[in-house]
């Protein structure tokens, strides 16, 4: 089996969890036989090397006199005017970006050979560098000798759809998350197209959760027979893990991810106003940056909380382990959450967690305490709960830990194999 | 009889070091060392030293008819003795020329007044005793970090055997009244004030070198013709920080050469004379009282405290330090109370202004963080593991 994949990152050139679930996805396959190119816009050349090929859109070389990149115009009109629209920053990334001196675009010379460049990441230029990749893609699929094409979340959707169109290869896309994760109800109708168009284009839709599913159903209209879920895995580290102690002799309970409406930070410090007014003798952490950090940070200094509430602001590498190894409870109260690998990589520390209803990660997860995001109450009463009472706190741990073998990413290998096969008939 | 009265803020923060949540309980050092001296040493290079050698100049080319007035904070003289002594020698050999008077203020250049009059008298009482250990001085007249000002803290001033203070004219204190005299407190207690005159004072501070400023070029000439201008004075304050000459205001833009030549254009086309405060203060007579409810500085256009004290992390991270002060003092460990004192510096809650849009310009220049809120979270860091030290030992000692 030969897969033509297109992601947006790759470890360790990382900034959200798509390229570590892309990695590990991919290692799984590749161990199964599957022979997989994976497109990334920029290619670094120290990326991790688990077998899988991985090529580089800004190292293709792409001929505009071909017929074939004259046939993706036809298909896609190219759009610019909205380049600066940009999903992943808030107001004041945004501010800073329309101060800031535009880069001079990309300008198209017919009859030549070209390369484009990519930033990568999530930048200022997103739109265009969607666009971008997909002309490129147009090109991979052209060269190279592929059984099925697999895209990663909406920003390849493009380029998936583009490739189906050169290639009649059949396409399976991959939702890691969609808009209204991201937005709630303000959606952006240009991602929201971009997604709509690349779940009409598939043959076959992958959802990390029936969470993410229902979405896809109830919001963009698709058929649920066409939707398979395939849950995300995690990697089982060998050994024992030690705990940090922490210089406040205080249980330490802990927030990790991105401080973005759609990590529901504000009811994390809601719920934490709650339990000290009962206990000062908690420490909160909120490790993690995002287009809300300012506001929270307000939020706990009008509250006059701060001598119990930390922020360590974007953790890197061993930082994001070392802050669950001071931890005793993990809480992520994600406002919408398609997966949500982190409550996971806490358990694995073991670390007992407190997760949101509105998550893909609840339904593969028992030993984990469940509450609705704008539940503050039955949040404060768990943060309570497992900082007070060692019995239920220790039966959650030593469950969760036996859990986490089961959700692996062979197993999610597997089906997704078995989903390749089924297009491919 | 008529008199420019010239004061210069001299004052250098202690900045504190990057302090990351996972430091708190490990690393006790919190200062920015590095930073801390190549800052002290640059400032020394384009400020101190050379505005120093020219004001000792004219004091000797005038003979005594040169007067100017500093107040020098104990945290800038702490990183003299540790980065540039030569500093100090130059501000001693100033003082001894007869021609300086030196002002009192709080060592640590803190908003001590506004939180604790106990905190408040004793960093005031350490600074004269700093002022009369480096230069033989004993300061009579008083200005408080940043001239803030309100009755209350003129009481606690005069309380502390102050003739006189130091504030901002403000217009919502002096009203239709003009900064060109003396006035006195409310309560008639005799604590004499001096206003500041803010339009001719930031002429120099800020305007001097502003191109888009109709009025741009400043020369000397025009500046005493403004003087003249001004109806019937008795004293015109022009207070101002001393960093004008040189770091506000570089050398290029011919501050030193405006200030060169302005005594002499002074005493050539106008009456006026330069005195200190105390003698503006004991010479000139009291015009009216003032009162002011709330306090009054000489920062953005608000003239009020709201750079300092303005928004919810500012309030909060001052409040939990000023929290500490029993505890802190209860150890009786000259060292915890040494940090604890040098946190209270108003720099560290100047760097957590929000005031983008109005004055956020001249907030920026001064702040080595990225934003309010990195300050904040540095300083609330730092602020934890201070606490954690103060109750460790409280804790062994019992």
């Amino acid at each position: 089996m030969k897969v033509l994949m297109f992601g947006w990152e790759f470890p360790p050139h990382i900034s959200g969890g798509l390229g570590t679930a892309c990695f590990q996805m991919t290692d799984a396959l590749v161990k199964q036989g599957v022979d997989i190119l994976f497109v990334i816009p920029n290619r670094f050349k120290d990326e991790k090397d688990n077998g899988t090929r991985i090529l580089g859109a800004n190292e293709v070389k792409i001929d505009f006199k071909s017929f074939w990149s004259e046939e993706y115009f036809k298909h896609l009109s190219f759009v610019e005017v909205n380049s600066e629209l940009v999903p992943y920053i808030g107001i004041n990334d945004y501010y800073n970006i329309v101060n800031k001196n535009y880069q001079t675009k990309e300008t198209f010379e017919h009859n030549a050979f070209r390369y484009f460049s990519f930033q990568g990441g999530y930048k200022e230029n997103l739109m265009e560098e969607v666009e971008k990749y997909a002309l490129v893609a147009s090109n991979i699929a052209k060269e190279n000798d592929f059984d099925v094409i697999h895209a990663h979340d909406w920003l390849t959707y493009k380029a998936g759809i583009v490739a189906k169109k050169i290639s009649n290869k059949p396409l399976v896309i991959h939702v890691h998350a969609t808009e209204f994760d991201r937005s709630g109800e303000n959606v952006n109708p240009t991602v929201f197209n971009i997604e709509k168009e690349g779940m009409e284009a598939a043959d076959r839709i992958i959802t990390v959760s029936n969470y993410t599913k229902k979405i896809v159903v109830e919001k963009y209209h698709q058929n649920p027979n066409k939707i398979t879920t395939v849950y995300n895995g995690i990697d089982i580290k060998e050994g024992e893990t030690n705990k940090i102690s922490n210089p406040f002799n205080k249980k330490i309970v802990t927030f990790l991810g991105r401080v973005t409406f759609q990590k529901g930070p504000d009811y994390f410090i809601e719920a934490a106003d709650k339990v000290l007014k009962r206990d000062k003798n908690i420490i909160f952490v909120i490790a993690g940056s995002g287009d809300m950090l300012n506001r929270m940070i307000t939020l706990v200094a009008k509250k006059r909380i701060s001598k119990n509430f930390f922020f360590t602001g974007f953790l890197k590498g061993n930082d994001v382990e070392e802050m669950f190894r001071r931890s005793d409870v993990y809480v992520m109260p994600s406002v919408s959450e398609p997966f949500g690998i982190s409550p996971l990589e806490a358990m694995r520390e073991g670390v007992p967690t407190i997760i949101s209803k509105q998550s893909g990660v609840s339904e593969v997860v028992s030993y984990a305490v469940k509450v609705d995001f704008w539940d503050i109450d039955a949040m404060s009463d768990a943060i309570y709960a497992l900082t007070h009472y060692p019995a239920i706190n220790n039966m959650i741990t030593k469950n969760a830990t036996k859990e986490l073998k089961k959700i692996n990413w062979d197993k999610a290998a597997n089906e997704i194999i078995s989903i390749y096969n089924n297009v491919t008939v | 009889m008529k008199s420019i009265c010239f004061y210069f803020q001299v004052h250098q923060p202690f900045r504190l070091r990057p302090y990351r949540f996972f430091d708190i309980g490990n690393k006790h050092n919190y200062y920015d060392d590095i930073q801390n001296k190549w800052l002290c040493r640059r400032i020394a290079d384009k400020c101190y030293l050379p505005t120093n050698r020219l004001m000792l100049d004219l004091i000797n080319k005038y003979e005594g008819r040169f007067k100017i007035s500093y107040s020098i904070t104990g945290t800038v003289i702490e990183q003299f003795k540790l980065y540039t002594p030569e500093v100090i020698e130059s501000f001693q050999k100033l003082v001894d020329t007869g021609c300086v008077e030196l002002l009192g203020e709080t060592y640590m250049h803190s908003l001590a007044a506004l939180k604790s009059e106990k905190e408040f008298a004793q960093q005031v009482s350490m600074h004269t005793k700093l002022m009369q250990e480096t230069f033989n001085y004993t300061p009579t007249v008083f200005r408080n970090t940043e001239l803030i000002y309100s009755d209350e803290i003129g009481r606690m001033v005069k309380r502390l055997g102050f003739k006189a203070q130091c504030m901002e004219g403000a217009k919502q204190v002096l009203g239709w009244r003009s900064p060109n005299f003396v006035y006195e407190h409310r309560d008639h207690n005799g604590l004499k004030l001096l206003t500041k005159n803010f339009q001719l004072s930031d002429d120099i501070a800020f305007r001097f070198s502003q191109s888009s400023w109709k009025e741009y070029p400043l020369t000397c000439d025009k500046f005493v013709n403004w003087l003249n201008a001004i109806d019937s004075p008795n004293c015109v304050n022009l207070f101002m920080d001393y960093e004008t000459f040189g770091e506000h205001q570089w050398e290029e833009t011919g501050i030193f050469e405006f200030m060169r030549y302005l005594p002499e254009e002074v005493f050539a086309k106008s009456s006026f004379d330069f005195q200190t405060p105390s003698f503006v203060a004991n010479n000139y007579e009291v015009k009216d009282y003032l009162s002011s409810v709330s306090p009054v500085s000489w920062a953005d256009e608000e003239r009020d405290i709201s750079a300092w004290l303005g928004n919810d992390i500012q309030n909060d991270a001052f409040d939990q330090i000023y929290e500490m002060e029993d505890l802190v003092k209860e150890t009786q460990n000259n060292d915890l109370i040494d940090v604890w004192r040098h946190l209270q510096t108003s720099d560290n809650f100047y760097y957590m202004c929000t005031k983008w849009f109005s004055d956020g310009d001249v907030h920026k220049y001064f702040n080595h963080y990225s934003s309010p809120y990195e300050a904040y979270i540095n300083y609330m860091n730092i602020l934890s593991d201070f606490r954690l030290s103060v109750e460790n030992l409280m804790h062994n000692d019992k």
